[in-house]
């Protein structure tokens, strides 16, 4: 696997997943799973370095919303290609929780959804070891111009119609 | 109708760019067909039976003459010179090579038409009312809500990998005619108390296995809050709608498990909590795109109706032409005129590339050079000068597109079936054809009255067998073709499932057994009921008895 960061090209993991039995590390960032996060909260949320969470794609932002200044990290996942539930959470912890760490996309990624993960606010993804990285960066840039607004905060082609009536950025 | 600025045709062109380069990819090999499969569904190519398929959107069944001739000139460079027109106001070229298919994209890319989500599970090509803008029973012009949808809906970010395929559809008139009630949305636009116009709003309609009728989510929301309350609607269906079985992931399941009462709640719901954030269109945008819609350059004239009758009875065709597959127009003095792509033994929805350039040639000669697709797989002129009606006919009758049949028996509705569809247990075209030929004449087929036969090739429904009068499904059992019946479906706001009669008949009895059915209608009915008030006035029991007694 890979790292691919939106805007830096590949990068190194600094992250530690934890999985639910091992012992929590002293001070290294840490991604930890769901139940872990729900069991043993207190804890994580008094331990040095920075906490990530993997959000399996059935649990609303909602539940974790009032936790969100924790967390430096949120991993989504991708449990198949066409399993887009990830694409709304990703859009609600961006633009109505105000989740401003790291989203990371894991799993099942194509070359051709980064895009559309991008503009839901997603910035990092996991990609296949072998997949040529700078290819797949070019397909953020497929798009010049999008219809609909999202969390990646874009004017969208209807306000740049009327850019000059409406002053809209 | 609606044309392409800078915006639009940039987008349409950086698609095709995008699917040029998905298929450079397949054919080096660089992706397997299991990793180019979705991506190819995204932009409506299927790999069917004996070939690829292209599918195109025409959104809201509108195109232009330019847009026809192109489509012509598509099925005669690339396909075998012609083209069918399918159930969602599309058409499919059933002959491309993979790799031919960019340059198809980009040809009609220069005619401002694409391919976007025609397949995939994500938000399909909007469809509505055949007759928009110049139905007499309208009350608002749905096409520019359509193309608003339409562009919201192009690669939605977050709504291009649903449970399943999502579709929508749109009418503004007192009628439905776009079948909205078996559509995941249906919108009908329409007059509160106070007179303002808004949409009801009904989600969960859907054929396939479990065929259910669309249940009101809002009565009435303004215009203006559409896209905002659409988008809570997909993000509710995003998050819960079932993944774990395929024949359960429409939102009509959604709807059926939740109850309508839950999940309006957790749509408002979400309504109400994605309002502050969302970018809605600027006033100014949605002025912009209305005004693509005005009423074309009318003449005033009068309605014509003395000439007309007295030119219908020179000429029995034209008169019984008149009848069937002419529409009251809005303005005085004109008609809305049906072409029924469904000639006496023909392939329904099918036409060739010459004869898309000749109605083309005629909407430019006897209209304003638009032309409509409607969901019954016909095509419509919508502005036709009552007193050119006659001239029309003639140049129909020439090419053999001038069948008196829109509406009546052998208007029959039929997906592809075994001929073309990977997915087909049987054979649905042969049988459509068989019975176009059995009712042939078309006096009698006006004595027959308004009767809709739709035939599906398997249990998808893409033929709408659910919703026809008389329904037929084939299906395969031990290696043999057998049909099943139902009578009684409808589509339109007084929609109904049809009902299976009974045990299913084999290849060489489906056609008596309609027949049946029909005389069954023609023994019972009283002056001038339709075969589908007979039915629901006497239920099954009649023809039951019918069809079955003798066995
Ligand atoms: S109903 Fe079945 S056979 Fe007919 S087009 Fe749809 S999938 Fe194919």
């Amino acid at each position: 696997m890979q790292l691919l960061k939106k805007d830096q090209g590949l990068i190194e993991e600094t992250w530690v997943h934890c999985t639910d039995l091992e012992p929590l590390p002293v001070s290294e960032n840490i991604i930890v799973g769901y139940g872990r996060w729900l069991n043993e909260q207190e804890t994580l949320l008094k331990r040095n370095g920075l906490l990530g969470l993997e959000l399996p794609n059935d649990v609303s932002p909602a539940d974790i919303s009032d936790k969100l200044d924790h967390l430096s990290l949120i991993l989504l996942d991708f449990p198949a290609f066409n399993d887009g539930r990830a694409y709304s959470q990703a859009q609600l912890l961006r633009n109505r929780y105000g989740f401003k760490g790291e989203l990371r996309a894991s799993g099942h990624v194509l070359r051709d959804q980064l895009a559309f993960m991008a503009r839901c606010g997603i910035d990092c993804f996991e990609l296949p070891l072998h997949a040529p990285a700078q290819e797949w960066s070019k397909a953020f840039s497929d798009f010049s111009n999008m219809y609909q607004g999202a969390a990646d905060g874009f004017a969208t082609i209807a306000q740049k119609r009327h850019l000059d009536q409406t002053g809209a950025e | 109708m609606y044309q392409y600025d800078g915006f639009d045709q940039e987008f349409v062109r950086q698609r095709s760019a995008q699917f040029r380069d998905q298929v450079k990819r397949r054919l080096s090999g660089a992706l397997s067909e299991a990793e180019f499969k979705p991506l190819r569904l995204m932009n409506g190519v299927y790999l069917e039976l004996h070939a690829y398929l292209l599918r195109v959107a025409i959104p809201y069944g509108t195109l232009s003459s330019q847009q026809l001739k192109r489509l012509a000139m598509i099925g005669r460079k690339w396909d075998r010179g012609y083209g069918h027109f399918t159930t969602r106001q599309n058409i499919q070229f059933n002959w491309p090579k993979l790799e031919d298919i960019p340059d198809m994209l980009d040809s009609l890319a220069e005619v401002e038409m694409h391919a976007i989500q025609t397949s995939g599970a994500c938000i399909r090509n909007v469809t509505a009312d055949q007759f928009s803008g110049v139905a007499k029973d309208e009350i608002e012009d749905p096409r520019p809500w359509a193309e608003i949808i339409r562009q919201w809906s192009s690669l939605h970010p977050e709504f291009t990998f649903l449970p399943r395929k999502f579709k929508v559809s749109i009418t503004g008139s007192s009628e439905d005619r776009a079948a909205i009630k078996v559509h995941d949305i249906g919108l009908a636009l329409k007059k509160n108390d106070h007179g303002d116009i808004g949409f009801e709003v009904m989600v969960g309609g859907g054929q396939g296995r479990t065929p259910m009728l669309a249940q009101t989510i809002r009565d009435f929301l303004p215009k203006s809050e559409i896209l905002p309350y659409l988008e809570a609607i997909m993000r509710v269906y995003n998050q819960f709608g079932r993944r774990d079985n395929k024949y359960k992931a429409r939102i009509k399941i959604l709807v059926h498990e939740t109850g309508i009462e839950k999940l309006r709640s957790l749509v408002e719901a979400e309504y109400e909590a994605l309002r502050a954030s969302f970018i809605d269109l600027p006033q100014a945008e949605v002025s912009r795109i209305q005004n693509f819609f005005t009423a074309p350059p009318y003449q005033n004239l009068e309605d014509q109706e003395a000439l007309l009758n007295q030119q219908a009875q020179q000429n029995t065709g034209f008169g019984q032409w008149l009848q069937a597959n002419r529409t009251g127009h809005k303005q005085p003095g004109y008609a809305v005129v049906t072409i029924s792509l469904k000639p006496i033994g023909g392939i329904p929805g099918d036409i060739s590339s010459d004869q898309m350039d000749y109605v083309a040639d005629l909407s430019e000669r006897y209209g304003f050079g638009e032309i409509r697709v409607t969901h019954e797989q016909n095509l419509v002129l919508p502005d036709i000068r009552q007193d050119q009606l006659f001239d029309l006919y003639q140049d129909l009758v020439s090419q053999g597109l001038a069948t008196a049949n829109a509406g009546l028996i052998s208007d029959i509705i039929s997906c592809p079936g075994m001929d073309y569809c990977a997915l087909a247990t049987a054979r649905s075209i042969p049988i459509a054809q068989a019975l176009s030929r059995r009712f042939e004449d078309i006096t009698s087929q006006q004595n027959i009255g308004p009767l809709k036969i739709k035939i599906s090739g398997c249990i998808n429904a893409c033929g709408h067998h659910h919703v026809g009068h008389i329904g037929i499904l084939g299906l395969e059992r031990k290696g043999e073709e057998h049909y099943q019946l139902s009578l009684g479906g409808h589509a339109g706001f007084e929609a109904s499932i049809g009902k299976i009669v009974g045990p299913s008949f084999k290849e060489h009895q489906i056609v008596d057994a309609v027949e049946t059915v029909v005389q069954t209608y023609l023994d019972l009915r009283t002056e001038d009921e339709i075969f589908l008030d007979t039915y629901r006035r006497l239920g099954d029991t009649p023809f039951k008895e019918a069809l079955y007694a003798a066995a």
